[in-house]
């Protein structure tokens, strides 16, 4: 019962960046338990899997079918709940991404295991995992602890950084359960220029009202292009007038952003928007108000003209980052 | 068209949240509850379809206290026919304990959809529509922004990283709805007054075996106090410095 | 801009609340933080009612919402009816006053004066937006004293011809129908005075904004001028007679702006207090400082004395023994109030507080208005006096 099981993502054959997240936190788990971690990939066949290893897995489970190619909740459910049932898994780790979230709970009832949702924190306590995570908007940190096994665990993207942990990785084939399917993925269609997902995206730059207007929103994904594979972010406000789409919505009824450099360029920080980001590591806020909220969260603030300062900025970490 | 829609008693999270004396639930004194706002489109979403299919019925179903009426009431007052209570005085965090109770008063009454709100913005645990859908062995589509009914085919729209995935189910289904799929209506006054007069059946809870308990309760860690780096344009030079020496994202 | 308002309950007055009445105060609440308030600022700066609003009000139920349902109306007692003008003058004054017009000076007369078939033919539709109404009384020449008006009513073979004007009145340029009242006898006899139901497209019937307000912007405010204006005899309100008629309505109205007052206080002294927590000076929040403090703590008094005072006055009117005197001492108190914390919170915000984006200085403009119309507050002072003295002092 030491053993953890990490079900990592693909997307169009490659793996996703938050499938090294989760075999990290797979690891973290196991090392505290006693035992090995095993990465199931589910896909059409393919999918290469040379960086779970590096990122901590004992072996790799290739669950392979022409019809895994995307996501489809019922074989990906059954698939993940046979890998679990035949391995005797202490804990099984999940990402808790917009697939996690809808996979994770299947599972879960496939198991009969109950589940903890967006985790940021794991521990033992006495051979019991313990799953930390936020609650009440980010204002209460909540450690729910298992009293069965498996303990069931989706992390939040962004939070478990995979590190060199040099394991083997050994592949091995598992069975591929594909039952009667009740629902169909037709299609998905991609966003335009295919961008960063905020949740995901190592680096935010956020814009909200100070901009003025959508076609102000050229400057934030200036910003964002400048440092390199940064995700475009808005605060609500810019979302309700229509400048930018809901998936960019960054804050209580958005998305919530754990990444390691937040920007927040003309956002005030009303509470809901800080809500999503207060957990990034470094905060910059530009802003025209001194005495926006938003300075009080900032480890590092500019007070001025954001239609000066952001085109400045953009070339300086441009600069920064070739030299 | 026979809807259920299951919704939650929370907190409104604009309240103040304390941490209450023993460290095992939230201070409830002087917080405001209202009706999950994930739930609003759930129920919008079924009085929509209703309307569309111009005869049906809509059930508003909550697990929890029983001050947990009055939310039914929010759901009644939208314009939804009856509730159904399933009493338990504490709401416990192991998600599919709930869905199994929910799971056992759904079951036999013949909905031809059953609709929640994605996540409770309470424990923001996202998983017990999905785990209702699974226990009752009914297709679910979860976190739908987009919503079309044709005959019995569903095809359904969600948000998933870098874009937008489509989904097809048949009916009966399971669907957790997400922000956008609809604006959900205010309780109309007279709707407010006919809701009172709306049957809500209370009947004890029967959760699952609960397998997972809070061991602890704590605040946020505090962040470290920031700084204005410096005015206009001039400051920028500074930043980019710091960002790489001292915050090294660089 | 302030967090979203939640409301100011220092002695947990909600729980003196039935759960309709906190659910009806919610409903208005959200719609005018959603609705209202992202659209006041310009039609205030514009100097016009927003009219788009009145669909979404009529739907939700907010037009004569203490009046049966039989007729269209959401039948609901008269504290909720209070919540509704307290939260909607929240908002704001001009925009309370339609609700307040529509409600309480058209629907209730038709209602209380009118017979069945004239309350069947108008109180639904009234209920529904579909028409507006305005309600004459205050004359060019007669404001405090309306039983010196000098608009006539003589009655023909076909019906009645109606001769005057009138003046301030709210909804006038937009109205389909005018409660006007006209006496029908001497012109020195306000006995005389009975009420018409009259259809503003009625030839000899005109009605003109009147411009030039810096206060009550958001709300049309129109002379009206009836000149030989011919109405059928089905357009007099049968149980209409003497003063006692259209003050009986000012009363109803007066009811719903003394819980107004309380809304516009609360909104102001919100706004305050968020800004004095967030503007820092001297290196430390406003709210550190004591004379902000103290500004805040007499807002807060002043608020909670007013909640309760009208909370009994509504209690009152659903037992059926509330008077007119009662009521004047809540429209008097609460306007005040609602004056004071206006002007207050705008000083307290400093500089800022002149500007639209905050709302101090919009209530308070408006409360001038309010504090003048429906009983100047010097009228109330001499009705109080005149109740507890038994000695009229008004002349």
């Amino acid at each position: 019962m030491a053993n953890v099981l990490a079900v990592t993502e693909q997307r169009a054959g490659a793996l996703r960046k938050v499938s090294l997240e989760v075999v990290a936190a797979a690891r973290l788990l196991a090392d505290q338990l006693g035992g090995t971690v095993d990465a199931l990939v589910i896909g059409a066949p393919g999918v290469s899997a040379a960086a779970l290893g590096a990122a901590g897995a004992d072996r790799v489970l290739s669950a392979e079918h022409a019809s895994f190619a995307s996501y489809a909740p019922d074989g990906y459910a059954a698939t993940v709940a046979a890998a679990a049932r035949s391995g005797g898994y202490g804990a099984v780790v999940l990402a808790a991404s917009a697939t996690g979230r809808d996979l994770a709970p299947r599972v879960a009832v496939l198991l009969d295991a109950p589940l903890a949702m967006d985790v940021t924190g794991l521990a033992t306590d006495g051979g019991a995992v313990v799953a930390t995570r936020p609650i009440y908007a980010g204002k209460v940190i909540e450690a729910l602890r298992f009293s069965s096994s498996p303990a069931l665990v989706a992390v939040r993207p962004n939070t478990f950084q995979p590190a060199a942990a040099g394991k083997a990785g050994t592949v091995a084939r598992t069975e591929a359960v594909v039952p009667a399917a009740r629902v169909t993925v037709l299609e998905v269609k991609e966003a335009q220029g295919g961008v960063v997902d905020v949740a995901e995206a190592d680096v935010v730059v956020s814009g909200g009202r100070g901009l003025k207007g959508p076609e102000h929103f050229a400057l934030i994904e200036d910003l964002a292009g400048a440092f390199g594979n940064a995700a475009v972010g808005a605060s609500r406000a810019v979302v309700d007038a229509g400048w930018r789409p809901h998936g960019e919505q960054v804050g209580q009824t958005g998305k919530t952003v754990s990444p390691s450099l937040y920007v927040a360029v003309g956002i005030s920080g009303a509470i809901q928007h800080l809500a999503g980001m207060r957990t990034a590591k470094t905060i910059v806020a530009i802003n025209k108000d001194k005495d926006a909220p938003i300075f009080k969260v900032a480890d590092y603030g500019i007070v001025g003209d954001l239609f000066e300062i952001v085109p400045k900025l953009a070339e300086e970490i441009r600069k920064a980052r070739a030299g | 068209m026979k809807i259920a829609v299951c919704v939650k008693r929370v907190p409104d999270t604009e309240s103040r949240i304390r941490i209450g004396a023993g460290g095992a639930g939230i201070d409830e004194a002087g917080v405001k509850f209202i009706l999950n706002p994930y739930d609003e489109y759930a129920v919008e979403e079924a009085l929509q379809r209703r309307e569309k299919a111009g005869a049906g019925e809509v059930i508003v179903v909550a697990l929890g206290p029983d001050a947990a009426q009055e939310t039914i009431r929010v759901a009644l007052a939208m314009g939804a026919d009856r509730g159904v209570l399933l009493k338990a005085d504490a709401i416990p965090p192991d998600g599919l304990a709930v869905a199994k109770a929910l799971a056992a008063e759904l079951r036999d009454g013949g909905y031809d959809l059953v609709l929640f709100g994605k996540l409770a913005v309470d424990d923001y645990n996202h998983q017990v529509g999905v785990m209702v859908a699974e226990l009752l062995g009914l297709p679910c589509i979860s976190s739908v922004a987009k919503l079309a009914i044709e005959g019995g085919a569903v095809t359904a729209e969600r948000e998933i990283e870098g874009g937008i995935e489509v989904s097809a189910c048949a009916l009966p289904a399971v669907l957790t709805c997400d922000k956008s799929l609809n604006t959900p209506r205010y309780p109309a006054l007279k709707g407010i007054m006919a809701a009172k007069k709306k049957p809500i059946e209370v009947k004890p809870a029967q959760l699952g075996a609960v397998r997972l308990q809070v061991a602890a309760l704590t605040p946020p860690a505090e962040r470290k106090e920031g700084r204005i780096v410096g005015e206009g344009v001039a400051a920028v030079p500074e930043l980019v410095r710091l960002l790489r020496t001292e915050a090294k994202v660089l | 801009m302030a967090p979203r308002f939640t409301g100011v309950d220092f002695y947990g007055i909600d729980g003196l609340l039935s759960e309709e009445e906190r659910a009806v105060r919610d409903t208005v609440r959200d719609w005018v933080e959603e609705k209202l308030l992202p659209v006041i600022n310009e039609a205030y700066l514009e100097g016009h009612f927003p009219k788009q609003l009145i669909p979404q009000m009529a739907e939700l139920g907010f037009f004569g919402a203490n009046l049966p349902e039989e007729y269209g109306c959401a039948g609901l007692n008269n504290v909720a009816y209070g919540l509704i003008m307290q939260e909607l003058e929240r908002g704001d004054s001009g925009v309370r006053s339609f609700a307040s017009v529509q409600g309480a000076l058209v629907m209730y007369p038709i209602y209380a004066f009118g017979s069945e078939e004239q309350r069947k033919r108008y109180l639904p539709k009234l209920a529904s937006g579909e028409l507006i109404g305005c309600f004459g009384l205050t004359e060019p020449d007669f404001g405090s004293n309306p039983g010196g008006m000098i608009t006539t009513a003589r009655e023909t073979s076909a019906g009645w011809l109606l001769n005057g004007a009138k003046m301030w009145i709210t909804n006038g340029s937009t109205a389909d129908v005018a409660i006007v009242w006209a006496k029908t006898g001497a012109v020195d006899d306000p006995r005389s005075i009975r009420g018409f139901i009259v259809p503003t497209d009625t030839k000899g019937f005109t009605a003109k904004d009147q411009k030039g307000k810096l206060s009550l912007r958001a709300s049309d405010t129109s002379e009206l001028v009836l000149q030989n204006v011919e109405v059928p005899k089905d357009a007099l309100l049968p149980k209409s007679g003497g003063l006692k008629s259209p003050l009986s309505c000012l009363t109803q109205a007066r009811y719903g702006i003394a819980w107004g007052g309380v809304g516009a206080a609360m909104a102001c002294y919100h706004e305050a207090l968020a800004y004095a927590k967030q503007r820092v000076m001297f290196g430390k929040p406003l709210a550190g400082f004591q004379l902000q403090q103290a500004r805040l703590a007499e807002m807060l008094s002043g608020i909670t004395q007013a909640q309760l005072l009208v909370l009994q006055l509504g209690r009152l009117k659903d037992q059926g023994t509330m008077t007119p005197q009662q009521v004047s001492l809540a429209k008097r108190n609460n306007v005040d109030l609602a004056c004071e914390c206006a002007r207050e919170a705008r000083r307290l915000l400093g500089a800022n507080g002149i500007l639209i984006e905050y709302s101090a200085m919009r209530h308070m403009a408006n409360m001038e208005s309010v504090y003048t119309y429906e009983g100047t507050h010097d009228m109330h002072t001499l009705i109080l006096g005149e109740d507890i003295t038994g000695i009229a002092a008004f002349e």
